[in-house]
């Protein structure tokens, strides 16, 4: 915002931070919508929602071989693996005492401890490279700079999730229990719909965006011994800005959590690790009340 | 009469665990000795953390957040200030207080999940600031090489791991006597009822929001004390030490020990951390499998993790209708203050 006032030439350097951003606020957004789900729909703090995203980079970093093919491949079986995770989760889940938080929260910690071990030990303990399609491997032009064209069609590729993701959400039946299940989970338990089918069900979804996340995602935040971490932490910020009212509200806190860690650090590289806790502590802040007592109601 | 006898019963058994625990380093290795130590100031954040998830009803995974200042300001303050135990202790436990205090507007207006998500977001935050901020606390490689302490002014400074062991037990004794004297006080009495009937003491005049914070600073101030003794067992910490795992860790052992128990989170944070350890030792590369298998499998056995009475009051499947509802004997509590 500074620099748009100080005219272009003050822009200039700041453009590809800024369109980095953009990518990386999609990616953590597809990445937390899974959690905002667990979290608004089976009120359920799933500590392994970072393991579900590792398991879509480790299998994108497996099966990249540099075509297309491969490229769809690796979408599908992270996404399936992914998803196929979240429904164990949902089943180690079931027998937990409802609204029982800790126990919640230790059994899904305990799955992410373990799952993380069990990726160390099929992919070894270094980072993999993570190979593009060969068509997205060089940089195109923008206004003047080089950008990685893997990148700018990542852009596209996530906003057509994004823009997917809120057709369901807003327009089809699913979409319409799970919205009603945030609301009131007893009245559409007394519509005939289980609450163990829904909590599956958001689990399994849960699983496929942080699986197709990580996947499409794994050049940009690759797989690692520290991407669970990451991405938990990453996806958490973003339901704590966000809040669990809206998708827009989510899509914007992903987004600017995307450009406080880019552009953030191109501007202020020495406030750089305090900016997050900044943003948190001032959403929070602004509107500490309002957002608790939504959430309490959720 | 059989709660008297109850009462002897675990009062003796507490004195024989003091006891033993003041003889263990001439019984066991000076290598042992050290674990202990570090054991010692886990468990004590352990008391942090049970204060804050049992007794005011604040579920936390960010006690390593005020844990780790204390450490670094204890680490800072031991390498260019002072070498006084009590000097650095004050100052981590102030750090740790000024954390909490500083992290209390994200916390106290948010309940159960919420406070669980928020703490660990700041727990992880924290340890990120920590890798990056070099200049003060040596990025990801840690600080090491810090000067051994002397409890006192005027005392010896601390050579061997015994001394060190015991310096630990007799602050982390202290810390918890206060802490037990502090809870049979009627501010603990107001804390567990806020945590059993929050709507009530909100309606006969008591501002909840305030004792949660008090308790959230104080929590905050025990750990960063812990986090001082942690630098003096290790006399070396990184950032490491102060992960998402250790929270998690300490979170299982105060829940295994009975939630709101001192004593129970003691014993409880203990253990969990002797497992780890043990684990990491046996079985190494494998451990992380076989802790959360653990984990999982702890849960099932709580008895307060799974439905038990699932099929009996209502069909498999359905929603708990009040799942945070207070028992009625909880409002007892509650009728206590009133008295």
């Amino acid at each position: 915002m500074i620099a748009v006032a100080a005219g272009t030439n003050r822009i200039d350097p700041y453009l590809i931070p800024a369109l980095d951003g953009v990518a990386y606020g999609l990616l953590v957004f597809v990445a937390a919508s899974g959690l905002v789900f667990c979290f608004g729909v089976a009120n359920i703090l799933n500590l392994a929602h970072g393991l579900l995203y590792a398991i879509g980079g480790y299998t994108a970093a497996a099966l990249l071989d540099g075509g297309w093919v491969s490229l769809a491949l690796a979408l599908a079986v992270g996404v399936l693996a992914a998803a196929a995770t979240g429904v164990l989760l949902a089943g180690l889940l079931t027998p937990v005492a409802t609204g029982n938080h800790l126990s919640q929260a230790l059994l899904t910690f305990g799955v992410a401890l373990a799952g993380g071990s069990l990726l160390v030990a099929g992919f070894g303990p270094d980072n993999p490279q993570v190979q593009v399609p060969a068509a997205l491997e060089g940089s195109v032009m923008v206004a003047g700079h080089r950008y990685a064209a893997y990148r700018l069609v990542f852009i596209v590729v996530a906003a057509v999730l994004a823009a997917a993701l809120y057709l369901v959400v807003r327009r089809t039946r699913a979409g319409m229990l799970v919205r009603a299940a945030v609301d009131d989970p007893e009245m559409v338990a007394c519509l005939g719909v289980s609450p163990a089918r829904i909590r599956a069900g958001v689990l399994a979804a849960a699983g496929a965006l942080a699986g197709a996340a990580g996947v499409l995602g794994a050049p940009i935040i690759g797989p690692g011994t520290g991407t669970a971490d990451t991405v938990l932490l990453l996806s958490l910020v973003v339901v704590v800005l966000g809040g669990l009212g809206s998708m827009a509200g989510t899509l914007l806190a992903a987004l600017a959590i995307g450009e406080i860690q880019t552009l953030g650090v191109a501007l202020l590289p020495s406030a750089a690790p305090f900016l997050l806790f900044a943003a948190m502590a001032a959403v929070l802040a602004v509107r500490a009340r309002g957002l608790a007592g939504r959430w309490r109601a959720a | 009469m059989r709660g008297e006898v109850i009462r002897r019963v675990r009062g003796g058994i507490a004195a024989l665990v003091l006891v033993g625990l003041v003889v263990a380093p001439w019984v066991v290795d000076d290598y042992t000795t050290a674990i202990l130590a570090r054991t010692l100031a886990l468990a004590l954040v352990g008391v942090s953390v049970a204060l804050l998830t049992g007794v005011a009803g604040m579920p936390t995974l960010g006690q390593t957040a005020p844990y780790a200042a204390g450490a670094y300001a204890c680490a800072v303050v031991g390498s260019r200030v002072s070498d006084v135990g009590v000097v650095q202790l004050v100052v981590a436990a102030a750090a740790g207080a000024l954390l909490a205090a500083l992290t209390v507007p994200l916390v106290v207006h948010a309940r159960g999940v919420i406070v669980l998500m928020i703490t660990l977001a700041i727990g992880e935050l924290v340890v990120i600031v920590l890798g990056r901020w070099r200049s003060v606390t040596g990025g990801t490689d840690g600080l090491a090489g810090i000067p051994a302490v002397r409890p006192f002014w005027g005392l010896p400074a601390l050579a061997n791991d015994q001394a060190r062991y015991l310096y630990a037990l007799v602050v982390v004794a202290t810390l918890v006597g206060a802490v037990l004297v502090l809870l049979r006080t009627r501010a603990g009495l107001v804390l567990r009822a806020g945590r059993d009937d929050e709507t009530r003491l909100r309606a006969s005049g008591h501002r909840v929001a305030l004792h949660l914070s008090g308790a959230h600073i104080a929590a905050g101030a025990i750990a960063g004390a812990a986090g001082s003794l942690l630098v003096v067992a290790q006399q070396y910490i990184s950032p490491a030490d102060f992960g998402f795992d250790t929270s998690a860790l300490l979170l299982l052992g105060v829940v295994i020990g009975g939630t709101a128990s001192v004593g129970g989170a003691l014993v409880g944070a203990a253990l969990v951390i002797a497992v780890r350890d043990w684990l990491f030792g046996v079985l190494p590369g494998h451990a992380p499998l076989v802790l959360g298998a653990l984990f999982v499998a702890t849960v099932y056995l709580l008895p307060t993790g799974v439905n038990r009475a699932r099929g009996r009051l209502r069909p498999p499947g359905a929603p708990a209708l009040q799942p945070e509802q207070p028992a009625a004997h909880d409002q007892a509590t509650v009728a206590e203050l009133h008295r």
